[in-house]
């Protein structure tokens, strides 16, 4: 029903041979042919045949971006029922990035989360008796969009996209105060202010955009979380994969009471190491916390790496954990090797379907061969990037342009010299373009705001 | 007394009668549905406590204002009284915001209150099928989730297809100033102390909302020489779309400026623990818009002073309103307040200043066409559905007294939405969003206002007053003529081509324009911020003769062009939501994948469209996808 066009990435994101960036709507073939450029720099994807294959270029401002197969469908008979263009390119994680950022920039906007599969089904592409699927698709992708959205936003960046709607909100506030109650305050000349309080935020925003551009304004890689029983040595691990001394390490079971994270790549594969408390019944409040929080992030993880003291028995607390392994990528490290072991192995091989490494975080062995585990599981394809992460960046870089372009819309009615309630219809775009990025809509912040900041009435 | 009969059968010895449609309340809410409901054909009834107070504006003397004069307009469009009755009652009259944008420009008239009231008074009582009746209702008639009819304190039946509830600030009314506090309704009325227990036997929840007035002085005590004098605009702009814009050019009374001083916030500060806000003695909810005096000194400390508009009750009256200064102090401490403000030293209070508290509805118990979603046939309007202003009331009045004749009629209700008018923002809001004070029109609240303006409310919605037959084929036959020639002068100053030549680079001089270097079009020039379509009449040789509203229909449309057509794409958009309506008999139980959260909201609002599901707080796009699937899939 809506007809904007969208795109994004359909292959998972791993490093395996081929990429396909997947566009679909009205739009499709237009965006494609301002992007595509055929061996001999004739071919125009409008004049071809559907359900064909061409070779070619993605461009970007003349740069090539990437070499490609672009496969062109038209609807009905795609898989949303719209016009779909498929661009097979190279699979690497850049590449891939690269190529949809190059599409979101001609013309497409970033799926939302299982909106390729909601539009396949409004088209009736997709049999009425899987509607239950396609709500459960939907409602689950955005679930954990909006989660990893947040939790991957760096909180320096939220602090700054919650300080820029600040101020843009005021000055609607004010604008709008006035609009509503002239013989009180007065918004005559306003325009001249708010242009040298517009160019901070913009060059804020262009400052975040280049932070985006460089990958830094959201974590990224495999969310991998060290669970274990206390003192099981997950902190040790921790600061060996790491290479410093994150991690207080002490023999007092429980010292890690809160979270820790890391980033890492290990032979080319990049990992947010997450070390968290060591889970055991506990009574000590802060400790009860961190607990809790290890759970959490157990069933969000991508990968688990279970730490196991082999010189110690299972006991319940052990059996806590491998409850929370079910359904999980996991590898079981069986630390503390240069002890005598006490723990059966037979007994964890039965009750979890997972890799068995030996390490001994003390004497630093064993830490190649778990590299070499997570290497094989990737290259595998068992262990895939969740790709939300990715066009989640994409979506926040165009909401932050688009936050941009709303704002230069401003500027150049206070420059023409247009009324002061126009100010507010493009300032609330960008207001609204920024709240996206932090999953906050606008709801009823302007009348609040108003009545918080000024005084009006009879 | 009396003793009140609670039994639902009918009595012998008690009074029983038949209309189509029971109105009670005859404030403006009131009024206009009563209007509406009998110009519709049908027998209607309207209660009131007190003959007298029909049309009664216990607090401010105008009408209008930003955004609230866009309501009146749109009434008008649709066949309501209110612009037509201000239009012959009005004694200043002011076009507000004139140099900002035309969305923003509204139109306030200071009324004369009494002969407001009257007016309105006489045009009820001449209006065929239309009976007047004072009395207080004391009990709804509710049969099978269906109204039938109401009871009145004598124990009197009214029987009737649809009831309209407008008790505005009446229900359980207590009026408050320092300790002194009275259980009657605005100005000293008969409060209706009985319906509240009858609308919670029938299920309906209720809030508990406040408001307030300032005094009124006596003009002969006032020293004006202090103050600043506020005139009213030269040329007069009539809020009816049928009053002739000749027959209001009238001499206008004058409104009068001053200000508070740190005395008055020192007298203030001093005593507000005995103001019955802070002591907690009001319970109900104000209004964060319209604050005391005493808030507007404790909430924005740091301001040393603070308007005081002095405004006239009216012709015949000495009587003065002081906008600005509500207020529920004691009595002394009022009097110490106001004689502190210049020009006010020796000022007598005839009336002293008071907060009121009321019972209304949780709004969120209506559909968009203001009918009960769990009682058929009853529907309301005005503050009882939490909002506040003479102008919100009277538009909800009107939809309600509309809807309440269309159901007899067995026609399609009338829902007008956020795109079509302010009064669909109001209703949305009202109906949709959480409410917790008194809803107040705000132009901010319009996302589309630029396609909502006052100078166009007659092409919005006239045609649909016509539909629903408040309007006469007469005055539509003038609106299609209007239409026609809006567009066909927009189209010849579109093609009319402007050359470089002495006459026009001179004009554009004359208005700091850029001289032109080539040719252009007329409707480029129009564009220019510095210009419009009056200003070019001289280079314009083949100007047809058009009337005003006319000429300024063309030179907006023109002029801006560019954000109307992002409205109308925006609205396209908000359009396709809206018409995905959600069955009555839906069950959000049933729907595994949304959210509990949502689940919950959707039960309690009950959405009549996926667009309305879609604002509701706490539903989210993702929710919303879900839903459309869901909708399909049946």
């Amino acid at each position: 029903m809506v007809t904007e066009t969208i795109a994004a990435i359909a292959s998972a994101m791993s490093p395996s041979g081929i990429g396909i960036i997947r566009i679909s709507g009205p739009e499709s073939l237009d965006v494609i042919d301002r992007i595509y450029q055929s061996k001999n720099g004739k071919k125009k994807i409008k004049d071809v045949h559907t359900h064909t294959i061409h070779y070619g270029y993605i461009v970007d401002n003349s740069n090539v971006v990437d070499e490609v197969l672009v496969m062109i469908m038209h609807g009905p008979h795609t898989y949303t029922g719209e016009d779909t263009v498929e661009i097979d390119c190279h699979g690497g994680v850049l590449a891939m990035k690269k190529v949809l950022e190059t599409v979101v920039k001609n013309g497409a906007r970033p799926a939302e989360p299982g909106e390729f599969t909601k539009r396949a089904f409004l088209n009736g592409r997709i049999d009425l008796s899987q509607a239950e699927a396609v709500m459960d698709v939907i409602s689950a992708k955005n679930e954990y969009a909006l989660k990893s959205s947040l939790s991957q936003l760096k909180g320096s960046v939220q602090e700054s996209i919650r300080d820029i709607r600040s101020k843009i909100i005021y000055h609607i506030a004010y604008i709008e105060s006035a609009l509503d109650d002239p013989e009180h305050i007065s918004v005559d000349g306003y325009g001249v202010k708010l242009r040298e309080e517009i160019k901070p935020l913009k060059a804020q925003i262009v400052k975040l955009l280049k932070s985006a551009d460089e990958g830094k304004m959201i974590k990224e890689g495999i969310k991998t979380v060290i669970l274990g029983k206390p003192n099981a040595g997950k902190s040790s691990l921790l600061n060996i994969l790491v290479g410093e001394e994150r991690a207080i390490v002490t023999n007092i079971a429980g010292t890690t009471r809160d979270i820790l994270e890391e980033q890492i790549v290990l032979n080319g594969v990049s990992l947010r190491m997450i070390d968290t408390a060591g889970i055991r019944a506990t009574e000590d409040q802060v400790e009860k916390i961190g607990v809790e929080k290890a759970r959490e992030y157990a069933k969000d993880a991508d990968l688990i790496l279970y730490v196991v003291d082999a010189s110690r028995s299972l006991d319940e607390n052990d059996q806590s954990i491998i409850e929370l392994l079910k359904d999980k990528k996991a590898i079981v490290l069986l630390n503390k090797s240069d002890l005598p072991v006490e723990v059966s192995v037979e007994y964890l091989k039965n009750q979890i379907h997972a890799p068995i490494v030996w390490i001994s975080a003390k004497e630093e062995t064993g830490i190649e061969e778990l590299e070499n585990v997570i290497k094989d599981l990737f290259f595998a394809g068992e262990l895939n990037f969740n790709d939300e992460v990715y066009i989640t960046n994409i979506r926040h870089k165009t909401a932050l342009e688009e936050a941009n372009k709303s704002l230069e819309l401003v500027e150049n009615s206070i420059e023409i010299g247009i009324e002061e309630d126009f100010y507010t219809i493009d300032l609330m775009d960008a207001y609204e373009s920024l709240g996206s990025i932090i999953g906050e809509s606008v709801g009823e912040d302007l009348v609040n705001e108003i009545f918080s900041k000024f005084c009006t009435g009879k | 007394m009396l003793r009140r009969n609670d039994e639902m059968e009918i009595e012998m010895n008690h009074l029983v009668e038949n209309y189509d449609v029971v109105v009670i309340g005859a404030g403006h809410a009131g009024c206009e549905a009563a209007l509406a409901a009998a110009r519709l054909g049908m027998e209607t009834i309207v209660f009131t406590v007190s003959v007298e107070s029909i049309a009664l504006m216990p607090c401010n003397p105008n009408v209008g204002g930003t955004s609230k004069g866009h309501l009146v307009r749109e009434i008008d469009a649709l066949g309501g009284e209110m612009g037509k009755n201000i239009d012959k009652t009005f004694i200043q009259s002011k076009m507000l915001n004139k140099s900002k944008g035309p969305a923003v420009h509204s139109l306030r008239a200071q009324a004369d209150k009494s002969a407001y009231s009257r007016e309105m008074r006489k045009t009820l009582e001449n209006t065929d099928h239309l009976t007047i009746k004072q009395a207080e209702v004391t009990e709804l008639l509710v049969e099978e989730k269906r109204i039938i009819g109401v009871k009145t304190y004598s124990g009197a039946t009214y029987l009737a297809k649809s009831v309209v509830l407008c008790t505005g600030t009446y229900l359980k009314a207590r009026c408050i100033y320092g300790d002194v506090s009275n259980y009657t309704g605005p100005n000293g009325l008969q409060a209706a102390n009985y319906l509240t227990d009858s609308l919670k036997k029938n299920g309906i929840e209720m809030f508990r909302f406040k408001t307030g007035t300032p005094a009124r002085i006596d003009k002969r005590t006032i020293d004006f020489s202090k103050m600043q004098e506020q005139f009213g605009d030269e040329k007069i702009v009539p809020f009816s779309f049928s009053t002739d814009p000749e027959s209001v050019q009238i001499k206008q009374e004058s409104c009068w400026l001053t200000y508070t001083n740190e005395k008055t916030h020192d007298i203030i500060r001093k005593n507000l623990d005995r103001s019955p806000l802070y002591s907690g003695m009001i319970e109900g909810t104000g209004p964060r818009y319209c604050p005391s005096i005493e808030d507007k000194v404790v909430k924005f400390a740091d301001k040393d002073r603070h308007q005081v508009f002095i405004e006239p009750e009216g012709l015949y009256t000495n009587e003065m309103y002081v906008g600005g200064m509500s207020s529920s102090l004691p009595e002394d401490v009022q009097h110490e307040m106001y004689h502190s403000v210049a020009g006010l030293e020796h000022a007598k209070i005839v009336r002293n200043a008071y907060a009121i508290e009321y019972d209304c509805i949780n709004p969120r118990q209506l559909n968009a066409t203001l009918e009960f979603k769990k009682i058929k046939g009853l529907f309301s309007g005005g503050q009882f559905n939490g909002s506040s202003g003479y102008e919100e009331a009277a538009a909800q009045g009107l939809i309600a007294g509309i809807n309440a004749a269309l159901s007899i009629k067995g026609k399609d209700l009338l829902i007008l939405d956020r795109s079509e008018a302010y009064i669909g923002v109001l209703i949305d809001d009202l109906v949709t969003k959480e409410n917790h004070e008194p809803y107040r029109m705000m132009t901010s609240r319009a996302e589309y206002r630029l396609l909502l303006r006052q100078d166009n409310a007659d092409l919005r919605l006239r045609k649909k007053g016509y539909e629903v037959g408040l309007i006469s084929e007469e005055q539509y036959q003038a609106l299609l003529l209007k239409k026609k020639l809006i567009e066909e002068e927009i189209k010849r100053v579109e093609h009319t081509n402007i050359g470089a030549n002495k006459p026009v680079q001179d004009l554009l001089e004359q208005y700091g324009s850029t001289p032109l270097k080539n040719g252009t079009t007329l409707a480029e020039l129009i564009r220019r911020p510095e210009l419009d379509y009056e200003v070019l009449a001289p280079i314009d040789n083949n100007r047809p003769n058009l009337s005003y509203d006319i000429q300024e229909q063309v030179s907006i449309n023109i002029k801006y062009e560019g954000y109307i057509k992002r409205q109308l794409k925006q609205v396209e958009q908000f359009k396709k939501l809206e018409q995905k309506k959600i069955p009555e008999d839906i069950n959000y139980e049933n729907i595994g994948s949304l959210r509990i959260e949502a689940k919950q909201k959707l039960e309690l609002y009950r959405p009549m469209n996926i667009g309305q599901a879609s604002r509701i707080s706490g539903v989210s796009p993702a929710d919303v996808s879900v839903l459309l699937v869901y909708l399909e899939h049946r």
